[in-house]
């Protein structure tokens, strides 16, 4: 009682905060306007953008963006249909496949702890680099222009490993270990029925860092994928933006190809497909932000 | 009980404890195919690579490769963009962190988390949007910079995605607006962690709020500063390949202030099918973080040996 009391006194005088929350709005603003705008252009009529360019307040309005890329649904929706199977997939595979690494080797007793330790500890500090992993990729392994080429890279990430060890040595005692193998249960039916209800506020956390690293990649289609059939999402949007800019740029081409031109999705189109591929993160991020802002509090005190 | 030595105990355990083993063996295989093959494949920096002969039949050239990279001229460039690149962000960001968690933990309360909320959203998402949204301020003839901002100070537009000079502080802009939130959220959790009795035994003492954050909370998150300052050290030479690359849209009129080693290496690559070149270049990236990871571990040891990582 007497500690709050004091916490209200020494609160900042009301012009400061005035002043404060005054800046914060400004920069809350500066956060989602670029958002807003991007947003308000894909409702802006044609008319409006050719006359007056990207307004915040535009004098007309139009659905036809969103109309003419539901219209045209085949590529969108093959390409929404992979990104959330691949963030879907590959979110539960990662988590799974991280947990059954990170328990083993938080486990005291276990006797190759040590060295399991260092081979996931290694990879952070060292890598080959991307030209030798895409030849690894692509002329060892065969992967070029398949989903595991996506899939792969993004499965174990080392450091949530060691967040996820650290959160087992933390909770899982070892006597609730010993009792249960003492009444005859297995290490998975440990593992399962045991270890994991007990984590699954670092399996959420996980979940969440899984579900963003495998909804935003692109990087890895631009690697790795050639046929466009099998463009996700992010990288649908990247081939896009980016052809009709060069287009725009090589006017010769674009004289050699009236046809071409013609055909070009115009900006409203663009920024439709952007507002369709950020909106489900946009829509979910308010309530997983806890979670999330928790688990990377763990990660930077364990660090 | 018989005493189990060396190799028979080494059998022993491994049999024991072999369904542990088991259950980590599928991350084990994710690891040594993605991380610890491409380790091993770091040798064909020194291979004249030729897919007739393929990656292991193709002839050993030394250091012909590396030499090729340091003629080429582009080295000095990528490397200068890199590095200062990475050091202005890292500036940048650990200031505008700091002043944004000590400032938010001043209000506290309901407006401070709706704040913050608003604050870490675009760390949700992915650069190919940033770069629509940059796309929509920056647009030539449409975009809201030339058409509205310009038009209202009079000033003439400008074609943004050719304009060298404006490149330094538009990309140094966009990456603060991305991770600055999530950056402070680790500052306000760290501020959180202070004793509330300092600031109590502040306030009978008399000193305003500009002398306790001056006092109490900068010298106490100090730690946390120096330590992530540090740890990004380790990652100079390492830059996030989408910023360099999609938000200026890949022009060629920016490379002279956008081009770092990953977009460089990436073109090499895979437009000019230069394996050799843009090998040699990722494994001296490589090789320089290491040493940097190291050298920033051993300093990190230096200043506090609770807090090195290995």
């Amino acid at each position: 009682m007497s500690s709050q009391l004091r916490r209200r006194e020494n609160a900042i005088s009301p012009p400061a905060s005035l002043l404060l929350n005054a800046c914060f709005i400004l920069l809350s603003l500066a956060c989602i306007l670029p958002v807003i705008l991007v947003v308000i252009v894909s409702f802006t009529h044609i008319d409006s953008l050719v006359s007056e360019g990207y307004r915040f307040i535009p004098s007309r309005w139009s659905t036809i963006a969103y109309e003419s890329l539901f219209k045209d649904y085949g590529t969108l929706v093959r390409a929404y249909a992979i990104s959330i199977g691949l963030t879907v997939g590959g979110t539960a595979l990662s988590v799974i496949l991280m947990a059954l690494y990170a328990y083993p080797i938080s486990r005291q007793d276990y006797p190759f702890r040590a060295f399991f330790t260092f081979i996931l500890f290694f990879t952070m500090l060292f890598s080959g680099g991307v030209v030798s992993k895409y030849i690894v990729f692509t002329q060892v392994l065969d992967l070029l222009d398949t989903y595991a080429a996506l899939l792969l890279p993004l499965l174990i990430i080392p450091f949530n490993v060691i967040i996820m060890r650290t959160f087992f040595q933390a909770t899982i005692h070892p006597a609730l270990i010993e009792s249960a193998r003492i009444d005859g249960a297995g290490e998975f039916r440990i593992f399962f029925r045991i270890v994991l209800p007990l984590s699954l506020p670092v399996m959420a956390t996980m979940a969440l860092l899984g579900t963003i690293v495998f909804w935003n990649d692109w990087f890895n289609a631009l690697l790795f994928i050639r046929t466009e059939e099998k463009y996700p999402l992010q990288y649908l949007m990247l081939r896009v933006l980016n052809d009709v800019q060069y287009l725009r740029n090589n006017v010769q081409l674009a004289s050699q190809n009236p046809e071409l031109m013609s055909n070009l999705p115009d900006e409203s189109l663009q920024m439709a497909l952007a507002v369709v591929c950020m909106g489900p993160i946009l829509l979910v991020y308010p309530f997983f932000q806890k979670y999330f802002v928790k688990g990377l509090t763990v990660g930077a005190v364990k660090g | 009980m018989r005493e189990r030595t060396g190799f028979a105990l080494f059998v022993h355990s491994l049999w024991k404890y072999r369904f542990l083993t088991i259950m980590l063996a599928p991350a084990l295989a994710v690891l040594v195919v993605n991380n610890y093959m491409p380790m091993f494949g770091v040798f064909i920096a020194f291979k004249n690579i030729n897919y007739i002969d393929g990656i292991f039949g193709s002839p050993w050239v030394g250091f012909k490769n590396f030499e090729f990279l340091f003629n080429s001229g582009s080295i000095w460039r990528i490397t200068r963009n890199t590095v200062l690149y990475s050091v202005a962000f890292m500036i940048v960001n650990t200031v505008l962190s700091v002043v944004i968690a000590v400032a938010i933990n001043e209000l506290r309360g309901r407006l401070a988390k709706t704040y913050q909320t608003f604050l870490i959203m675009p760390y949700f998402l992915s650069m190919i949007v940033v770069g629509y949204l940059v796309y929509a301020f920056l647009n030539p003839e449409k975009g809201f910079v030339n058409g509205t901002v310009l038009e209202w100070f009079g000033a003439d537009p400008v074609s943004w995605y050719s304009e060298k000079p404006y490149w330094p502080y538009i990309l140094i802009l966009v990456n603060a607006w991305k991770n600055v939130g999530i950056g402070a959220v680790i500052y306000i959790a760290a501020i959180a962690g202070i004793d509330n009795e300092y600031y109590e035994a502040a306030v009978i003492d008399g000193a305003t709020k500009w002398k306790q954050i001056v006092h109490i909370t900068l010298p106490l998150i100090q730690p946390i500063i120096v330590i992530l300052t540090i740890l990004s050290m380790g990652s100079v030479f390492n830059t996030d390949f989408g910023l360099f690359y999609q938000v200026p849209m890949d022009s060629g009129a920016l490379y002279p202030v956008t081009d770092t080693v990953d977009t460089y290496v990436y073109r090499v690559l895979m437009e000019l099918n230069d394996i050799g070149m843009s090998s040699a270049a990722a494994l001296a990236q490589s090789v320089l973080g290491f040493i940097l990871v190291l050298l920033t571990n051993s300093a990190v040891r230096r200043i506090n040996s609770d807090q090195a990582l290995f």
